[in-house]
């Protein structure tokens, strides 16, 4: 597993509270349909800590990782 | 209670790099500035002998494929605020001990030990879920054992030190356990045949004060779990306390010329900070590192509050002259300023300010110069010829705090 940042559209409410609506992977933007969790948590895959935002995107369901700002997937290699 | 992040950076370095989690870590100072030392190791690497303050030669020797990481500062001090964020969720009173420990007070939360332990239970397992990190925490009726609790078993665990058992807990280990008996405290008690923490509960308070000092007593209080301090406030270590800057230096220094030097260019970038900030000091404190790794730290008060750097060097640097023998080369310095006030300047009115300001104008100046042609543009004279010595980065975001003492005011 690798760490691979991404590019993401995001809703930022009145309170800062982030809800991604998009992601850039591999040139390709993919919608998010929902944020089914999130938390804080570490990524033992690919490394790295910060909230992890469970989301489904078409049938799948997949981790979005927000560190610091940046955002990550934990990329097959 | 203590809690004590295990293996901080090496375990960080490992859960950043999921490839090397397996191996024998260590994270290294930069190479190059010579910093070269094995600053923290993991588990793996422990097993295979390798010691903090080795040097990467000395490390790989003892460990054939030991995966040398360079120490990230930055990263770990953000670490460690996610897992003290943790802890303040649970109390107001949370004391930073350096970056990887710290004391929580949950006299409020919990009405007796097992709720305690529950309560270090619960934040165990919240900082492996939230951060991926273990810790080690003591629980107990006082600060001195509770860190001795979070020494005692590694990694997560918790262990109860109460009124009950600490005799049978605390009082078998080695003196040289007990907060604040460092190396030399450790030899002379040792002498007096003070081997174990219960040795020294069981000594003569009056031989104690003695022997050692004023400090004996505070020993004895250790040991004999009455040390009563409160863990301190978050919003008093919020306020700033102090500034100060320390540096590993690229070779070990041998002379008073050397050390002077590099006092100085470390009593600049305080001075510099102080400045920005508009805090002035009285009390200025050197903390010297020899190259077996001993260090002390030594403070005296100037008469007056300044944010002048020739101030703070010549009062760092008569601390060294008085505190120093040379019986080893010195491998680290840091120069710490503290009794801070803040904007105009309050003193007596026999204090000479005229002098201060002429001062405070020049050093203005000078930073002036530096932003503008950069940082070797100027410099002072008694730095010139020292000048890989006098190369350390003064400006590094990433100034180390060392922990306030314990007898500190007393």
């Amino acid at each position: 597993m690798g760490k691979k940042w991404v590019a993401v559209s995001a809703n930022i409410d009145e309170c800062g509270n982030k809800t991604p609506t998009s992601i850039v992977y591999n040139e390709q933007r993919f919608e998010i349909d929902r944020v089914l969790d999130v938390k804080s948590c570490p990524s033992f895959k690919a490394g790295g800590i910060g909230e992890r935002y469970t989301v489904r995107i078409g049938n799948s369901t997949t981790y979005l990782f927000c560190e610091r700002g940046r955002w990550f997937v934990e990329e097959k290699v | 209670m203590h809690c004590d992040l295990n293996n901080f950076y090496a375990s960080v370095e490992s859960l950043y790099n999921p490839e090397i989690r397996n191996r024998a870590v260590v994270v290294v100072g930069d190479e190059e500035k010579r910093h070269g030392i094995v600053l923290a190791k993991n588990a793996v690497a422990k097993e295979k002998g390798v010691k903090t303050g080795d040097v990467v030669w000395e490390a790989r020797q003892k460990c054939g494929d030991l995966v040398c990481v360079p120490a990230r500062h930055e990263l770990y001090l953000w670490v460690s605020k996610q897992v003290k964020d943790i802890y303040r969720e649970y109390s107001s009173r949370v004391e930073s001990f350096g970056i990887d420990e710290a004391w929580i007070d949950i006299s409020h939360l919990a009405r007796n030990d097992k709720e305690a332990v529950e309560i270090a239970n619960n934040i165990r397992s919240r900082v492996i879920a939230e951060i991926g990190l273990t810790i080690s925490v003591g629980v107990s009726f006082n600060k001195i054992f509770a860190k001795l609790g979070s020494d005692m078993q590694k990694p997560n665990a918790t262990v109860l030190v109460s009124r009950d058992n600490y005799q049978a807990k605390a009082w078998p280990l080695p003196v040289g356990e007990l907060l604040y008996v460092g190396r030399a405290t450790k030899r002379k008690l040792e002498r007096a045949n003070i081997m174990t923490i219960g040795d020294l509960a069981r000594t003569s308070v009056d031989y104690l004060k003695l022997t050692l000092g004023k400090v004996g007593e505070e020993l004895w209080k250790f040991a004999n779990g009455l040390e009563d301090s409160e863990v301190a406030r978050v919003d008093d270590a919020d306020k700033v306390k102090s500034f100060g800057n320390s540096t590993t230096c690229p070779i070990d220094l041998t002379t008073d010329e050397e050390v002077k030097s590099v006092i100085y260019v470390l009593a600049e970038s305080v001075a510099e900070r102080m400045a920005h900030k508009g805090y002035y000091g009285s009390t200025v404190s050197l903390w010297v590192k020899d190259n077996s790794l001993t260090s002390f730290d030594r403070q005296a008060t100037l008469s007056f509050p300044t944010n002048v750097s020739s101030d703070i060097g010549a009062k760092a640097y008569e601390l060294f002259k008085a505190c120093y023998d040379w019986h080893l080369p010195v491998r680290a310095v840091g120069v710490r300023i503290t009794s801070l006030s803040h904007g105009d300047l309050q003193v007596d009115i026999f204090s000479n300010l005229s002098g201060l300001e002429k001062h405070q104008k020049l050093e203005r100046t000078i930073e002036t110069l530096r932003a503008r042609f950069g940082y070797n543009s100027i410099r002072r004279g008694n730095i010139m010829g020292y000048e890989e010595l006098s190369n350390i980065n003064p400006h590094s975001e990433t100034h180390i705090i060392h922990p306030v003492g314990f007898f500190k005011g007393r």
